[in-house]
């Protein structure tokens, strides 16, 4: 156990002095991989700020139920009740007329036009907050709610709702598809720089198998050379992103004051960012995976 | 237990070509013993399926006793890492240094790498190269470089020891130093099996010979094939 721990540490420190011995060659390998994935990872950096952005921007859809004028409040927990057992409702409150006409007298100019109504025109409501992307839930709970008496109006914007969740949904999918591009690229470019690393050691790793060693023993170099690659290479693009990010923030923040925002582009968390370095090292892992055992493959046992 | 048994062993390449037909002989454990014959007899190929470099295509092998056919390929490196084995064409590492070389088997083995380096130091020692530890392999003669084949070869203390033509490019007395060499580690009991065509060294040195002609066994005075 401590000698295959003692080889762990020997293939590492020399997968790192083989870096730094050969930095020209071992950086453009390196930032190759890192601006390719610089593209997707940039994708997913934006997407999830769409997200927040729309989170923020209270994207979360409302569904509106006016009753009829001569509605009671009987009426009204009828409706009430229907909302606190639906599915993807996440909670829902009571307008009276007279707090909606309140509010709305409240808003600039409309004061003087309600005071020539002489009575209250406004219907007693329900608002609900619905949870996101369940478009189809949220049409079959206003059919339903349409149903109840003395419901005058279910107003609830599905189009835009949907145009949003498929956006979304297409954003995430075009990044998805980005990133599996790339991943098989990773892959390649690192098959081709083990490749020609093992062409170089072909007659240390010839002698070392007729005389003993494992094809564990052999491989395990080359597999930290490839993890080392693939992890620089996720750092580079993560680099290149933060400073894509910080270099957009300035006009981000003068177009998010017009809407009395504070929005900035962020990079995700960093257990996210972790993760993601983590997949990119193990993508050029099994690069040199593949590559090894093609040359074993093709070598004598 | 005999240290290696060719049992009826055929060897035939793809192309047809049969290096090796029927050939049964056995090396005692603890013997100094040489597998002669001309160039293309068929030594290189018997030396290759001791270690399982090469497979028999009929017959068995056996080394200490064990059937090298049936070995799982997992099971071979380790197999390997029981013999000392020296090439024909040396196979010594040009990129790095005689010590270097030397520590490679130990490495494999997951030896410490200070005991390691002491193990490694005392084989250079042995074969008279301990002052040239930090030598590149390319600077030293060929007897020298032949030397540190050896080295190599039994730093990792193997039990036997096979050499595939060990003196074809050295003069005379280079060859009797290295077979001097190989003596010394047959006298504290290592089997010793060494492929030459060179008739003289085997007289001089005086050991038993197995001799192959056309990858079959010959018989005959000063020659010996066992079953």
């Amino acid at each position: 156990m401590r000698a295959w721990l003692r080889h762990h540490a020997q293939c590492l420190g020399a997968t790192l002095r083989r870096l730094v011995r050969a930095p020209v060659a071992s950086g453009l390998n390196v930032l190759a991989i890192g601006v390719a994935a610089a593209l997707p990872l940039g994708g997913w950096v934006l997407l999830g700020n769409a997200q927040h952005l729309a989170g923020e921007a209270h994207v979360d859809p409302q569904l509106s139920v006016f009753l009829a004028r001569e509605a009671t409040r009987a009426d009204a927990a009828r409706v009430e009740a229907a909302l606190a057992g639906a599915p993807g409702v996440r909670r829902h409150r009571f307008v009276p007329k007279e707090e909606a006409l309140a509010d709305l007298q409240r808003a600039e100019g409309l004061r003087e036009i309600l005071a020539t109504l002489g009575s209250n025109p406004l219907p007693d409501a329900l608002v609900a907050d619905l949870a996101p992307g369940e478009p189809d839930a949220a049409q079959r709970l206003a059919a339903e709610l349409r149903k109840l008496p003395n419901v005058a109006i279910v107003q609830f914007d599905a189009l835009w709702l949907q145009r949003l969740d498929a956006a979304l949904r297409l954003g995430a999918m075009a990044v998805g598809v980005l990133a599996a591009l790339l991943g098989i690229g990773m892959v390649a470019v690192t098959f081709n720089t083990i490749r020609q690393q093992i062409l170089t050691q072909q007659g240390e790793i010839e002698v070392s198998r007729l005389i003993g060693a494992t094809d564990a023993f052999v491989r395990r170099p080359f597999l930290y050379q490839g993890a080392v690659t693939g992890l620089a290479g996720g750092l580079v693009a993560l680099g290149i992103v933060a400073a894509a990010l910080y270099a957009l923030n300035g006009e981000v923040g003068r177009l998010s004051a017009t809407y009395a925002s504070d929005f900035r582009l962020a990079l995700p968390p960093a257990a996210d960012l972790a993760a993601l370095l983590g997949f990119a090292s193990a993508l050029g892992w099994a690069g040199a995976y593949l590559s090894v055992s093609s040359h074993f493959h093709k070598s004598l046992r | 237990m005999p240290a290696v048994q060719f049992n009826r062993v055929t060897k035939r390449y793809p192309d047809g070509f049969q290096a090796l037909h029927e050939a049964s002989f056995a090396v005692a454990a603890g013997e100094f013993a040489f597998l002669t014959g001309h160039s293309g007899a068929g030594k290189t190929t018997a030396l290759r399926l001791i270690p399982a470099i090469e497979r028999a295509t009929s017959g068995t092998v056996l080394v200490h006793g064990q059937n090298v056919a049936a070995l799982r390929p997992a099971a071979i490196p380790y197999l390997r890492r029981s013999l000392g084995l020296l090439f024909q064409d040396q196979k010594l590492l040009h990129d790095r240094n005689v010590l270097e070389n030397v520590l490679l088997p130990l490495a494999i083995c997951g030896e410490p790498p200070r005991e390691a380096a002491r193990r490694a130091r005392a084989a250079l020692d042995k074969v008279g190269l301990r002052e040239r530890e930090r030598a590149m392999p390319i600077t030293l003669s060929g007897g020298e470089q032949q030397r540190l084949c050896i080295a190599r070869a039994v730093v990792a203390r193997p039990s036997l020891l096979v050499a595939d033509e060990p003196t074809a490019n050295l003069d005379s007395e280079a060859a009797a130093g290295v077979m001097e060499i190989f003596r010394s580690f047959n006298q504290v009991g290592v089997t010793v099996l060494v492929a030459t065509h060179d008739a003289a060294l085997v007289e001089r040195f005086g050991s038993h010979a197995v001799r192959l002609d056309h990858g079959r066994i010959v018989t005959g005075p000063g020659t010996r094939a066992a079953a």
